[in-house]
């Protein structure tokens, strides 16, 4: 569904040249939901850029359904690490909601369903004529999340979302997210530096090197759905699995090895 | 000396400057006996005979009407101009000498020419005048609020594909108003300066007009009572504009205060 | 009254700006576009008198104009007037700012003096110092000192409140430690109140230096008091539209100079300073 083909970002030029991305290349199937994980720095938020269509690559390709990415496509959506930046303090949780759905070709009546389907998704009916800085950090999360289902997409980026939430809740914002994928059947594609949450979350994982960055390896998760905080965590297939992907981040030294990629899809 | 008693003394010098100062003034004023001079209750007096509800009409509304028009005429055309100005760096770089140059501008540096090229000394050339001076306020500001514009809530904007004029009325606009409103408010202190240094200019209504007859006449009772009143206008309409400001930025307010800095 | 918006700061805010070409050619490209933005200006100036949308004496040609200014520039009584304004306005600021600087720091200091004066600032500060000029007429006349009080009056306000503002922003951390330090009053003053409050009272300035320009100019074309004013009024009696122009151009250079200067020194002052300044109106 979603294909990456040799993405590369530079910035300058001659001399002071700098290769975020060196080459990235791997793909996701429907209804898959991704993590991409690397070290601090290896520009995991510029390839979530890139293939948001809000960057350009430097070389490479993105393809969304076999057509080529050049701007933000329409089926995609996008949440960012900073709530209380890309929420409207000066709008209410509603009006935050339906902005992106204003420019739709939509019946108004359409328009306040699919708000409150997507806020009672998220769990946050009762605050619909709140302000989003009146709700706490999760919440406001939860809101960006509501926007994004409100808008319809068929394919779902994350950056960090739950980089600037306290642990607990956390784990509760990891479970929304899970459990909007399976009743909306949507893609997702998640950008995080936390292990634990990837290995928890993902069908594939997408490991990076550092920079100039490369994929290292994508692994599969071998975890029986439905997923658990607490049961799935007891495994002892959870701690092995971790502890793989954190030393590939670790002793992450030795270029990737091909023969290691696991998937499907990675030649359509 | 700290506590109640040190806030006892506070509250009490507050209260009896302004009416300590008042007193002096007036007593010595008496004293004086110059014409130049009056003391404050004649002031009063004669504020009262003048605008109270004399020449009411005649003058005030004329010069509120001009404030409050080339003031809202100003503050539109500055943000019409200052929101694409702020979007595009080039057209601000080539903007930028001109507006620098008029912003510094003394304004009665002009006021030969706008009547001279306005042939009026109507309400369309006052007008006008103080517009045209109100709209830099503005006009910077609203560069800056734009400029200022969040970078996550421009990329939010272009992840969802929400189009240009949609952008700017629901995103750009909302978040450069509270820099916008504070240019504003500037705009509006100059309006009523530069109103009343056009009316007493070339005007035939108005308080400006007001105070250069007096002074033609040396009659300082009416003099006295028009800079008492214009400081009114001032005071009012600054404090009018404040009130209105802190109900449109309920929102700035609260998410500044939940947003740790 | 402080507020959460502030003015634009010097015009330019350091923001988000996208990538650009290294500082010397960026200097250069800047350079290019500021003649192309003037000669652009010139050229729609000389179409637009030219095409007689607006009658030759109402509006004289850019090349009539520029002939008229570059004539005036070489005649003794223009600069005689050019600094007689100039002087004006810097003795008008100078004063202000011995007076408003000092006094400013104690009503900020003394919460009591603050509250105290508070009344009598908050209604004196909106009156346009404007309005006095007949006052001002009638009592001192046409004179230099007529010019200054009328400057310094109307420049006194906004350093007196930036003062205040800037002496009562301090951290408290910093006088607190220097306390606990036991460092003197005299001391804390100098070293940590007064550095503080510097950007604060550089923008006072730079507003008062804007006004006190304004009133000296108004006093010269209203009063006769000697200076640019003065002769823009003559060029204005006398019908000498073009000449009339020019004037009105060169007070506005005087303006921009005043303004750089100032902007200049509040940039520098603000460089020790990272924090948001407010505005009083």
């Amino acid at each position: 569904m979603l294909e990456i083909r040799d993405v590369a970002k530079s910035y300058g030029s001659g001399s002071k040249v700098t290769h975020a991305l060196r080459s990235i290349s791997f793909s996701i199937a429907e209804r898959e939901l991704v993590c991409v994980v690397g070290p601090s720095g290896c520009g995991k938020t510029t390839l979530l850029k890139c293939i948001a269509g809000l960057l350009r690559p430097t070389r490479g390709d993105v393809l969304l359904h076999g057509e080529l990415v050049t701007a933000p496509p329409e089926e995609m959506a996008v949440v960012f690490q900073d709530y209380n930046r890309s929420l409207m303090p000066w709008s209410t949780v509603r009006n935050n909601v339906l902005l992106p759905l204003r420019h739709k070709k939509l019946a108004r009546e359409e328009r306040t369903r699919l708000v409150e389907e997507a806020l009672e998704a998220v769990g946050l009916t009762r605050f619909i004529d709140h302000y989003p800085w009146q709700l706490s950090g999760g919440m406001q999360q939860r809101v960006a999340i509501a926007r994004a289902l409100a808008y319809q997409p068929s394919i779902l980026l994350m950056d960090e979302p739950f980089a600037s939430v306290d642990a607990q809740t956390r784990g509760d914002l990891e479970d929304l997210v899970l459990r909007v994928r399976d009743e909306f059947g949507i893609t997702i594609l998640f950008v995080t530096h936390d292990i634990d949450e990837s290995v928890y979350l993902s069908d594939r994982i997408v490991v990076l090197t550092h920079a100039p960055t490369v994929v290292k390896e994508v692994v599969g998760v071998e975890l029986p759905s439905p997923r658990d905080q607490i049961a799935t965590k007891e495994l002892s297939e959870f701690a092995s699995q971790r502890a793989y992907v954190y030393r590939l981040i670790k002793h992450d030294t030795t270029a990737p090895d091909p023969s290691t990629l696991v998937g499907e899809g990675l030649h359509e | 000396m700290r506590g109640r008693g040190y806030e006892t003394v506070k509250v009490a010098a507050e209260i009896a400057v302004p009416i300590a100062i008042v007193v002096i003034w007036e007593l010595w004023a008496r004293s004086a006996d110059s014409q130049f001079w009056p003391p404050p209750s004649k002031i009063l007096q004669e504020f009262n005979d003048l605008w109270v509800f004399e020449q009411f009409r005649s003058d005030v509304v004329p010069s509120l009407m001009r404030i409050l028009l080339g003031f809202g005429i100003g503050s539109a055309i500055g943000v019409a101009i200052g929101v694409p100005l702020g979007m595009s760096l080039w057209a601000r770089k080539f903007a930028m000498p001109h507006i620098e140059y008029w912003r510094a501008m003394p304004p009665p540096a002009l006021l030969p020419i706008s009547v001279l090229l306005l042939h009026s000394i109507g309400n369309l050339q006052k007008v006008s005048f103080i517009a045209f001076f109100c709209i830099f306020p503005v006009l910077l500001n609203t560069i800056d609020g734009v400029r200022g514009l969040d970078p996550t809530l421009v990329d939010t904007a272009r992840a969802y594909g929400i189009p240009a004029h949609e952008r700017i009325r629901r995103i750009v606009l909302p978040a450069a108003f509270p820099q916008i409103s504070a240019g504003m408010r500037i705009s509006l202190s100059l309006a009523v300066i530069i109103m009343v240094v056009a009316e007493y200019f070339s005007s035939t209504s108005g308080v400006g007009y007001v105070l250069l007859i007096s002074k033609n006449t040396f009659q300082l009772g009416p003099m006295w009572a028009a800079i008492l009143l214009i400081g009114v206008i001032g005071y009012v309409l600054n404090l009018a504009y404040l009130l209105a400001e802190r109900r449109m930025l309920a929102w700035h307010r609260g998410w500044r205060a939940a947003t740790p800095q | 009254m402080a507020s959460a918006t502030q003015e634009t700061a010097a015009g330019h805010l350091p923001g988000p700006e996208p990538a650009a070409p290294e500082a010397g050619g960026r200097r250069l490209s800047g350079i290019l576009v500021f003649v192309l933005s003037f000669a652009f200006a010139m050229a729609f100036w000389q179409v637009f008198s030219a095409s007689g949308v607006v009658r030759e004496q109402d509006l004289p040609s850019m090349t009539a104009t520029m002939g008229e200014l570059w004539g005036l520039v070489q005649t003794g009584s223009f600069w005689a007037a050019f600094l007689q304004t100039a002087r004006g306005w810097a003795i008008g600021l100078g004063l202000a700012t011995l007076l408003a600087v000092p006094i400013g720091f104690v009503l900020g200091l003394s919460d009591l003096a603050g509250r105290a004066f508070r009344v009598p600032v908050e209604f004196l500060r909106p009156i346009p110092s404007a309005a006095l000029i007949p006052l001002l007429f009638l009592t001192l006349g046409p004179t230099l000192e007529s010019e200054v009080f009328l400057a310094a009056f109307g420049a006194f306000w906004p350093i007196l409140v930036q003062t205040m503002y800037g002496v009562r922003d301090v951290d408290p951390v910093a006088i607190d430690t220097a306390r606990s330090f036991g460092v003197p009053t005299r001391e804390r003053l100098w070293r940590i109140t007064l550095p503080s409050a510097v950007p604060y009272i550089a923008t006072g300035m730079r507003i008062a230096s804007a006004v006190a320009l304004i009133l000296a100019f108004t006093a010269e074309l209203f009063m006769g008091t000697p200076g640019l004013g003065k002769l823009l009024n003559y060029a204005q009696s006398y019908g000498l539209t073009t000449q009339l122009y020019a004037l009105a151009l060169a007070t506005g250079v005087l303006g921009v100079c005043t303004h750089v200067l100032f902007t200049a020194a509040e940039r520098r002052a603000l460089r020790w300073h990272p924090s948001q300044r407010g505005e009083a109106a």
